[in-house]
Order: C-alpha cells, then sequence, then structure tokens
C-alpha cells in the first residue's frame, strides 16, 4: 500500500494533468451518441477530481518548495524539460479546476444539445491545458499549456455560444494572444541571458544577483510578462474582452472562464511577476495597485447599471479579481494570502453565479433583469441556491468571501491606508449591486406570465449546486484547511519582498 | 578515375527504385485500360514505399558516388525522406481525387514518382550539371502535372504560366553555373569552395551566386520571383500543388544550402535577406485579401518561404538545422492542408472559395479537424511542428543578431494568424448557406491525413529527434 502510495505521489501530476486529455481522445473513438458521450465526460472529470484529492491528502504543509515534482528532459536544444510541481499555491488552484470540471459536465448536459462530442472534446482538453498551466515550472513549458487553452476555449465561445459568438470568440482570442506574444519575448530572452527555462533555477539565479547583466532588462522581462497576464485576469483597462466572451459564451464555458481562466491571470502575476522580479514588483506596485483599485470600482459601477443578468456577473468579476490583485501587490502575508484565497473563492462562488444565471436562461431564455421578478415564488430552491451564493460572493461571515476579502483588506491597510479604504468601498459596491439585483430578480411580485411557470431545479441540477454551496461553507467555516498550505507558499513568494514591506509601512 | 561499384548503385537505389516502379505504372497503364486503372496507384504507392525503404537502406552506406557527382549523407537522407513522404501522401490523397476529376491516371502517377526523382537528386548532387539536369526532371513533370485538369482553362494556363516562368528560371540558373564553372573550374561543389577560398571572389563568381539565387528563387516562390505562385496554385490540381508546394520547394532549399554554404559562396546575405523580409511581407499581406483557399495557401507558402529564409539568412549551422527542420515541418502541414483542400474542392474543383468552407464542422468534422490542425500548425501554435518551426528559426536569427528579421518575422506571424483563423471560424463558427450533405471520407485520403497530422503533430510534441537529425545534416553540409 505504501509502496503504492509512494509510486503515485511521483506520477500524481502527470496523471492529473493527462487524465482529461486521455478522456478525450477516448472520446474520439466513441461513436457520436450523446448519452453515451456526456456520462464518458462526466466520468472521466470526476476520476480526475477524485485522483486530484491524493494532492492535499500527501500533501506537506510544511515543507517549503514544490512538491510532487517530475522533473524530465523534454527537448535538449534548447533546454526544455518537462517540469511539474505543486506548492500551496498551485495545488489548491488545480483543484479548483478539477472540481469546476464535473460540475460543468454536469450543468452542461441539456443546454448543449448539438454537437455534443466537439463540446465535451474541447472541455476535456481544456481541462487539461489548464492543469498544465498551474503545475508547469518550466517557462516554455508554461507558455505552451499557456497557448493551449486559448483555442478550446475560443471554440467554446465561438461554436456553442450566444448570438455575437464569433464577435466575442475571436476578440477573446487576439487579446489573449497578443498578450502572450509578449510573455514568449519575454520568456526567449530570459532563455537567451540565462541559458534556462527552469522556473526554480531562474528565480535562485535572480534573487542571488547572479546576472547582473539582466538589470537593464529586468524593467521590460517585468512588462512582458505584466501584460499577458494583466489582459487575462483582466486588469483596467484591458478588460474589454471580458463582458463579450462572458455574455457570449454558454454556461459551462463562462463557469470555466470566471472559475479558472481568469485566475491563470492572477497566478501568473504571483507566480512569475512577484516570483521571479521582487525588485521590479515592488517598484511598479503603485501604479498597479492603482489600476487595481480602478478595476474595483469601476467594475462595481458597472455592474450597478447592468440591465444584463450576465453582464452583471461578468463585470462584477473584473471588480473582484481587481481585488486579488491588490491583494498580491501589497506585499504582505495577509493580503497575498487573502488574494489566493480570493482567487479560490471567486472560482466557487462566481462559478456558481454563472451556473445558476445558466439555469434561469435554460428556462426563460433571457439575461434581461426586466423579464425577471418574483422568482422566489414559482422556484424556492432556486432561490435559496442563488441567495447562498450571492452572500457567499458579497463576503457574509462564514462564508468563503469574507475570509478573502478580509485578509486582502487587511494586507491593503497594512500596505498604504488609502489602498484599504478604497478596496473597501469595493466590498460595499459588490454588497450594493448583489442584493439589489437579487432584489429584482426574486422578489416582489411575479410580473412576467412567462415566470410563473419556470419549474424550479431539477435533481441534476441540485447535484451540480450542492458542492459550490457546500464548499462555500466549508471554505468560510474553516479557512484553515485551506490557509495552512497557502501560506507558505505565499512566505516564499513574498519573503523576497519583505524589504519594501518595511519601506512602505515603516518600522 | 575510380570503376564503378555496386555501391555507386545503391547509393541512387531510392531513385533508381522510384523511376523504375515509374516506367512499370507507364507499361501497365496501356495494358489495363482506362476502366480498371486503380491499381496504377497501388504501384505508385508501392513504389514510394520501397523508395522509403530504399533510403533507410541506403543510410547504411553514405559517402559519394558516380564519380563524385552524387553524395549520400544525412542531409541528402533527411531530404529523400521528406520527399518520399510527401509524395506518398499525395499519391494516396489521389486515388479518389483523380475519380472525381475524371483525370487519366496513368501519366499522372508516372509523373509524380519521375518528378519525385528529380527533387530526391537535387538533394544528393553535388555537382552543379546534374544539380541542373535533376531541377528540369522535377521542374518538367511538374509543368505537366499542373495541366492535368485538361478540361479546365485555369488548368492550361496554370501549366502554361508555370512553364514559361520556370524555363526562364532555369536558364538563369544554368547561366550562373556557367558562369561558376567559368571562374572557378569547376562544377563540383566541393572543388567550387576550394577554389573561391583559395583565390577569392571575382566579379564573375557574385554574377554567377546573383544568377543562382534569381533561379532557385523562382522554384521557391521566394519574393519577387513569387508572381507566378497565385495563379499557377490555383489552376493545378489541388493534389499536385500540395506536391508542388513542398517537396520541389524542399529540394530547391536543398540546392539552395548546398550552393552558398558547402561552396561558400559570397556576396548572399544581403539578396536573402531582402527576399526573406519580402517574401514574408507580400506573402502574408496579399493572403490577407484572398477569397479561394488555393490562392491564400500559395500566398501562404511565399510567406512560409519568406521564414524559411530568415533561417538562411542566420547562416551559422544552427540556422541551416532550423532551415532544415522547417522545410519538414512545412511539408508535413502543406500537404496535409491541401490534402483537404483537394478532397473538398468535388469534381471540377467547384468549391475553393473560402465561402465554401462555412460549416464544414459539422459536415465533415474529420476534415474540419485535420484541417484546422494544420492551419494552427501554419500559425505556429505550440504542440504543432510549425510552432517549433518558427521557434528555432527565429532563435537562429536571433543567435545572428538579425533582430529586424526576427521583428519583421514576428510581425508578420501576427498577421498571418488572421487569414487562418478566419478559415477556422468559418469552418466552426458559421452555417453553410444551404443544406450540403455530409462528407464522406475514403480510405487513401484518410490515411493520407492520418500520415500528415501525425508528422505535424510529432515535429511539435517531440522535435527532438528530428532536430538532431537537422543538426546532423547541417554539419554534413558544412564540413
Amino acid at each position: 500500500m505504501n509502496s503504492l502510495l509512494a509510486s503515485l505521489d511521483r506520477n500524481i501530476l502527470t496523471l492529473v494533468t493527462f487524465l482529461p486529455l486521455a478522456g478525450a481522445l477516448l472520446l474520439l473513438l466513441v461513436p457520436r451518441r450523446d448519452r453515451d458521450i456526456r456520462w464518458l465526460a462526466l466520468i472521466v472529470t470526476l476520476g480526475t477530481f477524485l485522483l486530484s484529492l491524493h494532492l492535499p491528502a500527501r500533501f506537506h504543509a510544511g515543507q517549503p518548495g514544490f512538491q510532487y515534482e517530475v522533473n524530465q528532459s523534454w527537448v535538449t536544444s534548447p533546454p526544455i524539460h518537462y517540469h511539474l510541481g505543486a506548492d500551496g499555491i498551485s495545488m489548491w488552484l488545480v483543484l479548483l479546476t478539477t472540481f469546476l470540471s464535473p460540475l460543468c459536465v454536469l450543468i452542461s448536459w441539456k443546454s448543449v444539445q448539438d454537437r455534443v462530442k466537439e463540446f465535451f472534446l474541447l472541455l476535456l482538453v481544456l481541462e487539461t491545458a489548464m492543469i498544465g498551466v498551474f503545475l508547469a515550472l518550466d517557462l516554455f513549458l508554461f507558455y505552451v499549456f499557456w497557448e493551449a487553452t486559448l483555442i478550446p476555449m475560443a471554440l467554446i465561445i465561438g461554436m456553442f455560444g450566444h448570438e455575437r459568438r464569433v464577435y466575442a470568440a475571436v476578440k477573446f482570442f487576439l487579446f489573449t494572444m497578443i498578450g502572450s506574444v509578449f510573455m514568449l519575448a519575454a520568456i526567449l530572452w530570459l532563455y537567451a541571458q540565462t541559458g534556462s527555462f527552469d522556473y526554480v533555477t531562474l528565480q535562485e539565479a535572480i534573487r542571488l544577483g547572479h546576472l547582473p547583466h539582466l538589470h537593464s532588462a529586468m524593467l521590460w522581462l517585468f512588462l512582458g510578462f505584466f501584460i499577458a497576464f494583466a489582459v487575462k485576469v483582466p486588469l483596467f483597462p484591458f478588460h474589454t474582452w471580458l463582458p463579450d466572451a462572458h455574455f457570449e459564451a454558454p454556461t459551462a464555458g463562462s463557469v470555466i472562464l470566471a472559475g479558472v481562466l481568469l485566475k491563470m491571470g492572477t497566478y501568473g502575476l504571483l507566480r512569475f511577476n512577484v516570483g521571479l522580479f521582487p525588485d521590479e514588483s515592488r517598484v511598479h506596485a503603485p501604479w498597479i495597485a492603482v489600476l487595481a483599485i480602478i478595476g474595483i470600482i469601476y467594475g462595481a459601477l458597472v455592474a450597478m447599471v447592468q440591465p444584463n443578468l450576465k453582464k452583471l456577473v461578468a463585470y462584477s468579476s473584473v471588480s473582484h479579481l481587481g481585488l486579488v490583485v491588490l491583494g498580491i501587490f501589497t506585499f504582505t502575508a495577509a493580503g497575498t494570502d487573502g488574494a489566493v484565497y480570493q482567487m479560490l473563492n471567486h472560482g466557487v462562488s462566481t462559478g456558481a453565479l454563472f451556473m445558476l444565471v445558466g439555469i434561469l436562461y435554460e428556462r426563460r431564455h433571457t439575461f434581461d433583469l426586466q423579464q425577471f421578478g418574483g422568482l422566489a415564488t414559482p422556484m424556492p430552491v432556486y432561490a435559496t441556491f442563488f441567495l447562498f451564493i450571492t452572500l457567499s460572493s458579497i463576503g457574509l461571515p462564514l462564508l468563503n468571501g469574507f475570509v478573502g476579502e478580509f485578509l486582502v483588506l487587511s494586507g491593503a491597510f497594512q500596505a498604504r491606508m488609502l489602498y484599504g479604504i478604497l478596496g473597501a468601498t469595493g466590498v460595499i459596491w459588490s454588497a450594493a449591486y448583489m442584493l439589489w439585483m437579487y432584489k429584482r430578480v426574486f422578489f416582489g411580485e411575479v410580473t412576467n406570465e412567462a415566470n410563473q411557470a419556470a419549474p424550479d431545479l431539477s435533481a441534476r441540477e441540485r447535484i451540480a449546486l450542492w458542492p459550490v454551496a457546500l464548499a462555500a461553507l466549508a471554505m468560510g467555516v474553516a479557512p484553515m484547511l485551506w490557509l495552512a498550505s497557502i501560506d507558505p507558499a505565499v512566505g516564499a513568494i513574498v519573503r523576497s519582498a519583505a524589504p519594501v514591506l518595511a519601506r512602505m509601512v515603516g518600522p | 578515375m575510380s570503376a564503378i561499384t555496386i555501391l555507386d548503385y545503391v547509393r541512387i537505389l531510392p531513385e533508381l527504385t522510384l523511376a523504375l516502379f515509374g516506367v512499370l505504372i507507364m507499361v501497365a497503364d496501356p495494358l489495363l485500360g482506362e476502366q480498371r486503372a486503380r491499381p496504377l496507384g497501388v504501384i505508385a504507392l508501392l513504389g514510394t514505399l520501397a523508395s522509403l525503404a530504399a533510403t533507410t537502406w541506403q543510410a547504411q552506406h553514405p559517402g559519394p558516388a558516380w564519380f563524385g557527382m552524387v553524395r549520400v549523407d544525412s542531409f541528402s537522407l533527411f531530404f529523400h525522406v521528406v520527399i518520399a513522404l510527401v509524395a506518398l501522401v499525395v499519391v494516396l490523397v489521389s486515388f479518389e481525387y483523380l475519380e472525381a476529376q475524371e483525370i487519366r491516371q496513368g501519366e499522372y502517377y508516372a509523373l509524380i514518382l519521375f518528378g519525385a526523382v528529380g527533387m530526391m537528386l537535387m538533394s544528393s548532387a553535388v555537382e552543379l550539371v546534374l544539380i541542373f539536369i535533376a531541377l528540369e526532371i522535377s521542374s518538367i513533370s511538374t509543368y505537366v502535372l499542373a495541366g492535368f485538369r485538361r478540361r479546365a482553362a485555369a488548368s492550361a494556363e496554370s501549366s502554361l504560366k508555370y512553364f514559361l516562368l520556370g524555363s526562364f528560371a532555369t536558364a538563369f540558373f544554368l547561366y550562373g553555373v556557367a558562369l561558376m564553372f567559368g571562374a572557378t573550374g569547376s562544377t563540383e561543389i566541393a572543388a567550387i569552395a576550394q577554389a573561391l577560398r583559395a583565390g577569392g571572389a571575382t566579379s564573375l563568381v557574385y554574377l554567377g551566386v546573383a544568377l543562382m539565387l534569381v533561379g532557385l528563387g523562382f522554384k521557391v516562390a521566394a519574393s519577387p520571383f513569387h508572381v507566378w505562385t497565385p495563379d499557377v496554385y490555383e489552376g493545378a490540381p489541388a493534389p499536385v500543388v500540395g506536391l508542388m508546394s513542398t517537396a520541389p520547394k524542399a529540394a530547391a532549399f536543398a540546392v539552395l544550402l548546398r550552393v552558398l554554404f558547402a561552396a561558400d559562396s559570397p556576396g548572399w546575405f544581403w539578396p536573402l535577406w531582402l527576399a526573406a523580409a519580402l517574401s514574408m511581407t507580400l506573402g502574408n499581406l496579399g493572403a490577407l485579401v484572398q477569397s479561394n483557399v488555393k490562392r491564400l495557401l500559395a500566398y501562404s507558402s511565399i510567406a512560409h518561404a519568406g521564414y524559411l529564409l530568415v533561417a538562411f539568412a542566420a547562416s551559422s549551422e544552427i540556422g541551416v538545422s532550423a532551415a532544415i527542420f522547417y522545410a519538414a515541418a512545412y511539408a508535413a502541414m502543406n500537404v496535409g492542408a491541401f490534402a483537404v483542400v483537394s478532397h473538398f474542392a468535388g469534381a471540377g474543383e467547384r468549391y475553393v472559395e473560402m465561402d465554401d468552407y462555412a460549416g464544414l464542422g459539422r459536415r465533415s468534422p474529420v476534415l474540419a479537424a485535420a484541417l484546422t490542425l494544420f492551419l494552427l500548425s501554419l500559425i505556429g501554435i505550440p504542440v504543432t511542428g510549425g510552432f517549433f518551426a518558427k521557434l528555432y528559426v527565429f532563435s537562429a536569427a536571433l543567435q545572428a543578431n538579425l533582430v529586424g528579421l526576427v521583428v519583421l518575422g514576428v510581425v508578420n506571424s501576427a498577421v498571418g494568424a488572421y487569414y487562418y483563423l478566419r478559415l477556422i471560424v468559418l469552418m466552426y463558427m458559421r452555417e453553410g448557406n444551404e443544406e450540403q450533405p455530409a462528407i464522406r471520407v475514403p480510405a487513401g485520403l484518410a490515411a493520407g491525413l492520418a500520415l500528415s497530422a501525425a508528422a505535424t503533430l510529432y515535429l511539435g510534441v517531440w522535435p527532438q529527434q528530428v532536430l538532431t537529425y537537422a543538426l546532423e545534416s547541417a554539419s554534413a553540409l558544412l564540413h
């Protein structure tokens, strides 16, 4: 048994990463019977999730550095390695991905009726690429996975989305593609100067000051990575693709987009910008924090006036992700811990919100807020779930959002009082627009006849929603289960930024 | 001079095999008659497989042959394999195509094999006159093949245009050979290299190199000698275009590598730099405004010739190996793309407009997926051969400090992404105008597509092996 576990330890990352891809290949061979395909996709994603539970189960929270590492040569010239590893940050993001994927399959069970095989194929390929992004410790491998997320996501939006799907898909593709070209340039430049693509090696070399000749290039390298990630997050003013992509995407596409893809941006900022260039990050923290705060407030204000339910949730993402970026660039343990925790929260809560919005769309075929009202009467269970997730999203104590927001804001206050004050307004805004939205959709009289007949949640939909609700509760009640492994990983990244903390908050 | 031994024959065995099978087809053709011509394709298939086997066997017997006119080394072997595989795919794709277009099969297959003989010989010849003869064998076969859709005026135009301009170009090349001979007293590459190192370069040499560049520039469709490409590709039968745009190009690039680097020729840097920059830019800009898929791929092939020339301009061993790798990756993805185009075109090549591809993802998921893979590779998206090909080319150019060319190349790649993506968007995100029937994928085409798709993915996931071969080839060429 022990030897089995030990050998699983060695191969777990490869298995988790490529199981969905293997499932996709299997799917290729299955004849086009939609039912079989859905079940197969569900089994594969569930299997991946169960397998990924091995990660936290055998994770040594106190141990610094990366665990479950695999490091093999992939291409010898240039020296590209198949180097995967998980720390407390990436492990939980992987779990978020594997957790949301089966739910996406469930939520698409009925809503995707056309080209079912293609849909689930793309979803599985996308899952592999996303997990790879979080685990890759070779810059080149990271880039490969990063780009590999692009095509399936664009196709999911463009093939299965709503009316203006092609426009949204192309916009999404172009924004991300152009952003990542800068990152590729930075990666290659870094390689040309150092002869290595390895994250750990590069981080050590830069930290120890072994690369003095790189000093003048640091700014450009930092910006190269920053643009790619800022587009993905999306940070104001690179956010314009997001509402379109979210609005046009099918429900599962939105869930994955909000739940995981945006986290790739914030993860990248933390892992590569802060991790590789701590000095540059400190220097640029003020204006990045300002952009983040603009995003928080601007996203909230736009969400407030949205007449469209799905766009409202999309803009709330801009606002929430701004908070995550603010947390990262406070360079405090609390702020960055909170940022990572908030990434997971946002994945759970906003993923759930998009599922709920999608469920409503299946019944009413509209996102227009004016069409709704009084839904609590015909759909009581749905309304309860929606309320629960809304509260988790606006940070009610004992639910997950509270822990993350509290940590980020306390970090922001430590870093600079003004950041904290402005960031805190974001929390207030979000309570305002979410609750107002909730009131308009669920309370009052049923004004629209069509709403009266809307059926409540089906068993399948409940099965998809219970796990997120439970996760939101668990993460609110027992945050230490997560933070115990997040904190050391964050510490390893922020430790290098300690001097600036002293400079920013005084002795 | 030594006597001719059995080894001399072994060192041209792949060419001999192909020629033999070509003759066999010619003989069998009248015996079988037009109605029962299917076996001819099978003979051609066996011929390419046999030449592939001959190439692997030949690999154990490297060295010069035929009084130093031919040389078997890693370099020639690499290109032999590429050419044989391309011919294999083209033959597979042609099975169904020829019947749909009602093209006579005998000469068609024979000419493909004879053409491949010329191309293979181009990559192993180390003597300028033999190179010229090989070039002519390959060119004449393709001139005729371009005109095989006899009933279509466009095909006749294509053939005639290709023939006229091509003859001009080979004449330029021959003139260059003559001047080179006049300047150095030899037509053997090694002797020329020696003479050039010893005696330095005279103006005659520069002129000779320039003329040869013109001839070869035409063959690889590099700007400013590219204007024939769109018209010829548009009119010629689609599988033939698949062949023309890959195998003879790879062979011509092989010749270019020999003539420039093995012979240590001077004065090529700025012409190549200019040709690379122009080809990339004009190719991509031209492709942007096309509505015909064959013309689009024609302009794209010009652009890719440009990327390849960037590696030439880098001129180091790494640059040469990048060029070799690129030639292989480009052959895999482009012959695959044309395989899809050939089949989709239907009888009389009716469906070659971009708009015809709307909704292909629904009508034939297999064809659409295959074409998507090849287009993504042409863009240079990771996990495809096109990605590593571009990466190697641009990093070689960076190491040679050609920052300008690299920046131009990257910008061009971004422009290129746009028109390839347009086709993908059409296939998957738009609906066809009318209710079109599903498209059947016959076995031959499926095999051809599988082979090119496997090669494209192989080069994108495990590039190491081929890159090692490419590096060996480069060092075989340069030393």
